[in-house]
C-alpha cells in the first residue's frame, strides 16, 4: 500500500450535464510507482486525468497533487505544476502545423533556452526511444494513429516531468511496439524516478507493469490493490472485468431507460 | 408559458455568452505584448491573414473604384460638376467604402479561416495539450492572431482605397475622357489628412479588433465537433459582418457630425 502519496483525491464529485461521472470518489496515488486506472469505456478515466491536471473543476471534493489543492492554485502556480506533469492524450493531440521534431522540441523551446545542438540531441534521443527517430521531419498528418501516439509519448516525457499521465498508450499499437512501450514506461518510471498514472483497457499489459491498480465503475472505485490482489480478487465484478466476460455485474451500456419507455414516449 | 420560458432561457444564454466574451477579451489583451515578442509566430499570422487576402482586396478595390468613377461621372455631369469625380471617389473610399468593404471581405476571407483553425485546434485537443505543456493558448494561439489582424486590416484597407482611386481614375480619365489635372487637383484640395485619412484608419483598426475578437472567440468557444466548428464559422461571418456595419454607423456618427 502507498507509503508516500503523490496525488490524493478526496470525495470527488463531478457532473457532465445531468450525468454524475464521479460520485464521492476518494483515491490515493502513490509516488514513484506505476498506477493503473482501469474501467469500462465511458466511465470517466480521461475525465479523471483532466480533473487531476486542473483542466476541469470538480463540483465537490478536492484533488491534492504534491500536497497542493490543484483547483485553488493561481494560474502561475498551476502552470508551474504542469511543467512537472507530462500528459499523453488519448488522441495524441500533436500540434498539426509543426513537424514531429518540432512537436517534441516544443515544450523545451517554450520553457528553456537550450543551445540548438543540445536540444537536437535531446529530442532525437526521445524519438529514438519510441522508435521514430527516422520520422523526425514528417508532419503529424503523415503519421499513423499509433505513430502519432508514440510521438506524443516522446513529447510528454521530454521535460523530464515528475509525473506522467498516459491515456491509453497501447491503443492501435502492434504487439511488438506494445511490448516496447510497456518496457519504456516501466524504464522511464525507474530510471527517471517518475510516478506514472496509466489509463488503459489492456488488462494484461497493465497488470504486468502496474505496481498498483484500481478499477473504476459508475463513478466509484470498485477495486484497488496490487496486480496480484486484482487477479486473485474474489469480487465477481473485478473477475468479469479482468477476464472480459460479457455477462456479469459490469454494465456495458451507457445509462438508458428501460426498453418499454422507449416505445411509450414519443 | 412555453414562450415565456423560452424567452427567459434564451436571454440567459445571451447574457452568459456576453460574459464569456468579456472574459475572453480581458484575458487576450494582457497577452498581446507577448505576441510582439514572438516575432516568428506573428509574422506567420500576418502572412496568413494579410498577404493571402491581397488578391481579393486588390480585385475588389479596383472594381469598386471603377463603379464609383462611372456612377460619379453620370451623376455629377448632370450638375456640370464632373471635375469632382476624383473627390467623390476618393472621399467615399477613404471615409466609408475602403474600411467597410475591406473589413467585410476580411471577415469572410480571414475571419472564417481563423475560426475554423482555432476550432479545429480545440476539437483535436491541441489547445488542451498546450495547457498541459504549461503554455497559455491565449498567448500562443489567440494573441498573435489578434495582433496580426490589427496590423494587416488597416494596411489592406489602405491598399483597397489606393486601388479604388486608381480604378476611378481609369474609368473617369482613361475611358470617359475627364481632364487628368482636374481629377487629381480637386482630390488634393478636398481630402483632408486628419479629417478623412486618419478617421478612415481608425475605422479600419476598430473593425480589425472587432473581427479578430469575434472570430477567435467563436473558434475558442466552438463545440468541438465538425458540425460545431462549421456553425461557429458561419456565425463568425454573420456576426462580424453585421458588427462591422453597425460599428461603422456609430463611428461615422461620432466622427463626421
Ligand atoms: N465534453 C464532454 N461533454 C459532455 N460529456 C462528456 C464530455 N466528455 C466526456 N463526456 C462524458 O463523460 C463520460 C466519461 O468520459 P471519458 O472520456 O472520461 O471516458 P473514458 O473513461 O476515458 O472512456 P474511454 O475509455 O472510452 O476513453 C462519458 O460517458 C462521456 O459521455
Ligand atoms: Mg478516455
Amino acid at each position: 500500500m502507498p507509503t508516500d502519496c503523490l496525488i490524493e483525491i478526496q470525495n470527488l464529485t463531478f457532473y457532465r450535464g445531468e450525468r454524475k461521472i464521479f460520485d464521492d470518489l476518494s483515491l490515493t496515488i502513490p509516488r514513484g510507482q506505476v498506477t493503473a486506472i482501469m474501467g469500462p469505456s465511458g466511465t470517466g478515466k480521461t475525465t479523471l486525468l483532466k480533473l487531476i491536471a486542473g483542466q476541469l473543476k470538480p463540483h465537490a471534493g478536492r484533488i491534492l497533487v504534491e500536497g497542493q489543492d490543484v483547483h485553488q492554485l493561481s494560474r502561475t502556480a498551476l502552470y508551474q505544476l504542469r511543467q512537472r506533469m507530462g500528459m499523453l492524450f488519448q488522441t495524441g493531440a500533436l500540434l498539426t502545423d509543426l513537424t514531429v521534431f518540432e512537436n517534441v522540441a516544443f515544450p523545451l523551446r517554450e520553457h528553456f533556452k537550450l543551445a540548438e545542438p543540445l536540444l537536437r540531441t535531446l529530442v532525437l534521443m526521445k524519438l529514438e526511444a519510441v522508435g521514430l527517430r527516422g520520422a523526425f521531419d514528417l508532419m503529424p498528418a503523415e503519421l499513423s494513429g499509433g505513430m502519432a501516439r508514440r510521438v506524443a509519448l516522446a513529447r510528454a516525457s521530454v521535460l523530464d516531468p515528475k509525473m506522467v499521465f498516459y491515456d491509453e498508450p497501447f491503443v492501435g499499437q502492434d504487439p511488438i511496439t506494445m511490448g516496447v512501450l510497456v518496457d519504456l514506461i516501466r524504464k522511464l518510471n525507474t530510471s527517471l524516478d517518475l510516478s506514472s498514472i496509466l489509463v488503459s483497457h489492456d488488462v494484461n499489459e497493465v497488470l504486468s507493469i502496474a505496481d498498483f491498480a484500481c478499477v473504476l465503475s459508475e463513478g466509484k472505485i470498485v477495486a484497488q490493490g496490487t496486480a496480484q490482489d486484482l487477479l486473485n480478487s474474489d469480487s465477481e465484478y473485478v473477475r468479469q472485468f479482468i477476464q472480459g466476460l460479457p455477462d456479469g455485474p459490469v454494465p456495458l451500456h451507457y445509462p438508458v431507460k428501460p426498453w418499454a419507455d422507449e416505445w411509450s414516449t414519443p | 408559458m412555453i414562450f415565456l420560458r423560452y424567452l427567459g432561457s434564451s436571454s440567459l444564454e445571451v447574457l452568459q455568452a456576453l460574459g464569456k466574451l468579456a472574459f475572453f477579451v480581458f484575458s487576450v489583451f494582457p497577452a498581446l505584448p507577448y505576441s510582439v515578442w514572438r516575432f516568428r509566430l506573428l509574422l506567420k499570422q500576418i502572412y496568413f491573414t494579410g498577404v493571402l487576402s491581397l488578391p481579393i482586396i486588390l480585385t475588389a478595390g479596383l472594381f469598386v473604384g471603377m463603379v464609383l468613377g462611372l456612377q460619379g461621372h453620370n451623376i455629377l455631369t448632370s450638375f456640370n460638376a464632373e471635375e469632382a469625380v476624383g473627390t467623390m471617389t476618393a472621399l467615399s473610399l477613404i471615409r466609408e467604402l475602403g474600411p467597410v468593404v475591406a473589413a467585410l471581405l476580411f471577415a469572410g476571407r480571414a475571419g472564417s479561416a481563423l475560426t475554423a483553425e482555432v476550432g479545429l485546434m480545440k476539437s483535436t485537443e491541441q489547445l488542451s495539450a498546450l495547457e498541459m505543456m504549461a503554455v497559455d493558448p491565449m498567448k500562443f494561439v489567440v494573441a498573435p492572431r489578434l495582433l496580426a489582424c490589427i496590423i494587416t486590416l488597416p494596411m489592406l484597407a489602405m491598399i483597397f482605397i489606393a486601388m479604388g482611386i486608381f480604378g476611378g481614375y481609369l474609368v473617369a480619365v482613361g475611358w470617359l475622357g475627364l481632364d487628368e489635372g482636374a481629377f487629381w487637383a480637386h482630390m488634393n484640395d478636398q481630402v483632408d489628412w486628419h479629417e478623412d485619412v486618419i478617421n478612415g484608419l481608425i475605422k479600419a483598426i476598430a473593425f480589425a479588433v472587432l473581427i479578430a475578437i469575434i472570430s477567435l472567440y467563436q473558434g475558442y468557444e466552438s463545440v468541438p465537433t465538425s458540425e460545431g466548428v462549421s456553425r461557429a464559422t458561419t456565425r463568425t461571418v454573420v456576426h462580424a459582418s453585421l458588427g462591422v456595419l453597425g460599428l461603422d454607423f456609430i463611428l461615422t456618427a461620432l466622427m463626421f457630425t
